[in-house]
């Protein structure tokens, strides 16, 4: 079965079609915001979360999103183990919007992100199996007139001395019929036969994703249904002062063109003739609110700021007295550009609307906030609009949207050319890599002493725009005005230093940014990496002896670091001639990692030939997966880290495309080796913590190797100019 | 640089554009005007006062080079395997090479995985039938005008050509005249093929002398 | 609008398209075959690959009037024995992440050992370089190549 058919047959199914599909949560859709506010626990009901069909299949649906992170692996990795079902018959499929059921618990609404999947879902969908091992265990019980507790579940095999024996397809009606248990019982860790165990499973999604059936937002073609694009202000605020589409409506296949609030809206039937429409469109911009500035001028305003202090974040000891006292100073600047998250699928979206109720599509990434703002935008109670979720072709950030613009704009679409014309809203690559919300612009001003050999003083100033103002985030996860995420992780260093200070210039810029994959420490992570690295150096230390020695109190950072300097045998290790290592350890999103490079120079900017990589996530679910996003993180982190900028002339964004955002390819990526820390801490997320160690392993690599740390990003620029 | 970052965001701006459509129509070739270059070349008749043969020959060489140092010549006469591109002549992205016949790694990427008999500005991809690269004897990146002038009249650097066929070719040779037409916001070679090939006809018959260096 | 004949996975299929229709949609949105990925347009991350009479293109960058009688091939009528190698050899390393550029890496992939049986990371990297993957698979798409060749050699 194709991720794809799994859809169809649930939608079939949910209908009445053939039998013991668990599909209660259709009816309790209605009520679902209003239960959401009344029903604070956590839902483990089996017949929301399981589809088991007569063919002995069990679908686990997804409460997150999967773009490549691997969450429809994890979440059935995390029932197959508590159900002892055999991994042969285990599928998964997204859930629908409904925040009651299926919220992420470390957030209190439906979405994916802050590599919470696993971290949120690890008891939760382990009690979903175990329940629903006890409801199977129970109806086989009653259907044998057999004592429940003689009864064995091996393998997807329900089993009893007797010789009665049967399946879970053949006991899903009854079995969801019981009561479900309130605090089912979960195995021991040391029971576990999937859960930790190197190639205990595969991944559901690889084959559909080898042989073109992975069914994506882009394959939507629903009948009568029109594409749109909408043409936006190519300057962030810019509005429609007025447009001509006159030889717009003149091009073959162009339906319609509406304006909408962000621009204006060209309908067709299929992509091409919307493209050209738009092409042919006459809009005059009145750009008179809309931000103007360069990245020169952003450049020249920040680092002005960066030199003054900035709002306190953070203190301890006394820093000012501290570098006062001399000895070796060291002050430097960090600059990083915006950046764009460019994930291969551009953004789009599908949206039915008749009037009375509407059916949107797409790859979503944050269902709650999206459901609301298409509700509010089409005028509909909030149950009479329905979301499902596909797979989306990346994200890294992009697709969970605070601002629910896309939603919105979606929404808009739909309402403006009117009910019953189902729309495609794609956004062009183009538009994507232009349309903003990139990963913030930032400087941070670092400034140190070590005396003695010892580092006696830091400092980090940053200025950078907030990710959350202005968005339902801002009243919840603000601090004293500022947005944590622009200083996670360099408010609170691992290293032990006596007299420190953070402080932050929270300034507004009229380009919308969105966290980018491992959000504040893509930029927090280099600093204070390339910076302990810069300082022990003055400080006449080994980059990893040296660490160790000021990681007392972090005894998973100097886990991870450990394990990465055996993995690399950092102390033995002959580097060839032109090649130089350097180390990075950081810890985000509650898991931990350290990596070495090893990389030479050539006239293209560095070459990494290598990345010795150990990570920390507590219990490893998916161990392949946790190493496919090292992996993955890494080659991410490297090619923004070398090529990557987007840079705004007048306002404009300049880069459009892969010809000028230069993406990491195959001849540039390096080998990987990963390693995976034994813990028993509780799972954390892997989907972003690979990344921010990346950049600053290979600044330090770059300073061991005498051309210094880069202080401007991406180390080698210029593709966008 | 500036050139090309201007007509990158003028193609946007301009309403997406009135500019855009006309090289999505069939004919696009006429939209070459919408990026346009402005060396010009001189005319063969202003250096018939240079009553020197060999010194009008240099000067007509030197004209002639304009054109040849231009990116669109440049680009795909590069010094290692690996051509560049656009107006900055910045490494091809993705990396291609030479291979067999100066169409790309065989297995690899040849160059009509994506560059095909015409331009194609809906996608920014030129193309000619006789896309290619030039072979590693005929390098110019790197060389001054004077040593590129002597390799190109060197038959072992030259395909072979003599004298009257490199005129030919320089003239008439539809892959050197695609660097008048190449569409997309490249910027053109200066000035017409046909002004091209007189100048390099009027250098061959005043003797070919090359310029020193 | 025009009309063309494909000949696409075997079979002609009618297309009513502007002429100047990158080829990507005639086949996406006119044949409504969608293995094969928009993901640039501008010839620079290969999600788009397909074969025109066995060569390897990016359907992005020639328009529909230029196919002619031409015969297409997408992900969807891959069928030789490399490309099962690949495939098989794409699932055993669960090379895929987001997947959505996947169809293009395995049509490279197809191609290069169909012309190269025993290619080596050099290789690879010419052959490969085309395709972008955004989730940077690329450890993996090198080990499954390599993979796939040492299985083709039986």
């Amino acid at each position: 079965m194709t991720v794809h058919d799994t859809k169809l047959s649930r939608r079939t199914l949910l209908k009445g079609g053939a039998g013991l599909v668990l599909g209660a949560y259709v009816a309790r859709a209605d009520k679902m915001f209003a239960q959401a506010a009344a029903k604070p626990q956590v839902n483990i009901a089996p017949n929301t979360f399981l589809i088991i069909k007569p063919d002995n299949t069990v679908t686990v649906l997804c409460k997150g999103i999967e773009f490549g992170q691997g969450p429809f692996t994890g979440m059935a990795t995390l029932v197959a183990e508590e159900l002892d079902a055999d991994w042969a018959q285990m599928r998964a499929d997204h859930a629908p919007s409904n925040p009651q059921l299926y919220k992420n618990l470390a957030f209190g609404m439906q979405g994916t992100g802050g590599s919470t999947a696993i971290a949120n879902s690890y008891i939760q969908m382990r009690q979903v199996g175990a329940a629903a091992r006890q409801m199977l265990v129970a109806a086989a019980a009653d259907a044998w007139q057999v004592p429940a507790s003689e009864i064995t579940v091996e393998n997807g095999v329900i089993k009893h001395a007797s010789g009665h024996e049967g399946s879970f397809g053949q006991f899903a009606e009854k079995a969801m019929a019981m009561p479900v248990p309130t605090d089912p019982k979960l195995k021991d860790p040391s029971q576990f036969k999937l859960i930790g165990k190197e190639g205990a499973v595969k991944r559901l999604d690889s084959a559909d994703k080898t042989n073109g059936k992975a069914f994506y937002t882009l394959d939507i073609n629903e009948p009568d249904m029109l594409t749109v694009v909408v043409a936006r202000s190519l300057k962030f605020g810019g509005k429609v002062a007025s447009f001509d589409a006159t030889a717009a409506k003149a091009v073959a296949g162009v339906v319609d063109v509406k304006q909408v609030s962000n621009g204006v809206a060209v309908y067709a039937k299929g992509f091409w003739p919307a493209k050209m429409g738009r092409e042919a469109l006459k809009i005059t911009w009145d750009d008179s609110k809309a931000e103007k500035r360069g990245s020169a001028e952003l450049l020249q305003q920040f680092r002005g700021l960066s030199k003054t202090a900035g709002k306190l974040v953070k203190a301890e000891g006394k820093f000012e007295e501290s570098m006062a006292k001399g000895g070796r100073v060291i002050e430097v600047e960090y600059v990083f550009p915006y950046l764009a998250h460019a994930a291969m699928e551009p953004l789009n979206a599908y949206l039915k609307w008749d009037g009375d109720t509407a059916y949107a599509r797409y790859g979503c990434q944050f269902p709650t906030p999206d459901h609301m703002a298409i509700s509010k935008v089409l005028g509909l109670p909030i149950e009479k609009v329905k979301i499902d979720v596909v797979l989306a072709g990346g994200s890294f950030g992009r697709r969970a949207q605070q601002s629910t613009h896309q939603a919105i704009e979606l929404a808009e679409v739909a309402k403006a050319i009117g009910p019953g014309k189902p729309v495609k809203l794609v956004w062009t690559r183009e538009d994507d890599m232009r349309g903003g919300y990139y990963r913030p612009y930032a400087i941070h001003r670092m400034r140190g002493a070590v005396r003695d050999g010892k580092i006696e003083a830091w400092s980090d100033t940053i200025v950078s725009q907030s990710i959350m103002k202005g968005s339902f985030f801002e009243s919840m996860m603000f601090k004293d005005g500022l947005d944590p995420t622009s200083y996670e992780g360099s408010n609170e260093i691992p290293y032990d230093v006596e007299n420190f200070r953070c402080d932050m210039h929270q300034v507004d810029v009229g380009v919308p940014v969105l966290w980018w994959r491992s959000v504040g420490h893509t930029h927090t992570g280099y600093v204070v990496e390339a910076f302990v690295d810069e300082l022990l150096e003055a400080a006449g230390k080994d980059p990893v002896e040296g660490r160790l020695a000021l990681l007392s109190k972090k005894p998973r950072h100097a886990g991870v670091l450990k394990a990465v300097a055996e993995l690399a045998d950092w102390k033995n290790y002959k580097v060839p001639a032109g090649r130089a290592r350097g180390v990075a350890v950081v810890e985000s999103f509650n898991t931990f990692v350290a990596q070495v490079v090893e990389l030479s120079m050539t006239d293209d900017g560095p070459k990494v030939h290598k990345v010795w990589c150990a990570v920390d996530c507590g219990v490893a679910v998916n161990p392949d997966i946790i190493r496919a996003q090292m992996e993955g993180g890494i080659g991410f982190g490297l090619g923004h880290i070398l090529y990557a900028e987007q840079t705004l002339d007048a306002g404009a964004p300049v880069s459009g495309n892969f010809d000028t955002y230069r993406s990491l390819r195959i001849n540039e990526m390096p080998e990987v080796e990963v390693v995976i820390v034994k813990s028993t801490e509780k799972p954390t997320g892997v989907g972003e913590p690979g990344v921010p160690p990346l950049g600053p392993a290979v600044a330090n690599a770059m300073a061991k190797l005498g051309v210094g740390r880069p202080r401007q990003l991406p180390v080698v620029p210029g593709a966008s100019a | 640089m500036k050139l090309f970052r201007t007509s990158m965001l003028a193609l946007v701006a301009g309403g997406l554009a009135a500019g855009l459509l006309a090289f999505a129509e069939p004919g696009f070739q006429e939209a070459d005007a919408a990026v346009s270059n402005p060396t010009k070349l001189q005319p063969v008749s202003v250096f018939a006062k240079i009553k020197n043969k060999n010194e009008r020959a240099v000067a007509l060489f030197t004209e002639a080079g304009k054109v040849i140092q231009s990116p669109r010549c440049m680009n795909c006469h590069p010094a290692t395997d690996r051509p560049t591109q656009t107006d900055r002549m910045r490494p091809h992205i993705p990396l291609v090479v030479r291979g067999e016949g100066g169409m790309g790694a065989a297995g690899g990427l040849v160059c009509t995985t994506c560059h095909h008999e015409n331009n194609f500005d809906a996608a920014n991809v030129p193309g000619n039938p006789k896309w290619s690269l030039a072979p590693i004897e005929m390098a110019w990146q790197g060389k001054t005008l004077g040593q590129i002038c002597t390799q190109i009249k060197d038959k072992e650097r030259n395909g072979g050509k003599d004298m009257a066929a490199l005129v030919k070719h320089m003239a008439e040779d539809e892959l050197v005249g695609w660097g008048w037409h190449p569409g997309g916001n490249r910027t053109p070679a200066p000035g017409t093929q046909k002004q091209f090939g007189e100048l390099i006809k009027a250098w061959a018959d005043a003797g070919a002398a090359c310029p020193k260096g | 609008m025009a009309a063309f004949t494909l000949k696409i996975n075997g079979q002609a299929r009618q297309v009513d398209v502007d002429p100047n229709t990158p080829l990507l949609w005639a086949i996406r949105d006119g044949v409504g075959l969608t293995g094969t990925k928009y993901g640039c347009g501008v010839a620079q991350c290969g999600a788009c690959t397909v074969y025109v009479d066995g060569q390897t293109v990016r359907s992005c960058s020639m328009p529909v009037s230029a196919i002619g009688t031409s015969e297409i091939t997408t992900i969807e009528g891959l069928d030789s024995k490399e490309a099962k190698a690949v495939q098989a050899a794409w699932v055993a390393l669960d090379v895929p992440q987001c997947g959505y550029c996947q169809s293009g890496q395995v049509m490279s992939a197809t191609a290069l050992l169909s012309l190269n049986p025993k290619p080596t990371d050099d290789d690879i990297d010419l052959a490969m370089n085309g395709n972008i993957c955004r989730c940077a698979t690329y450890v993996r798409i090198r080990a499954a190549i390599h993979g796939a060749a040492k299985s083709l050699e039986g």
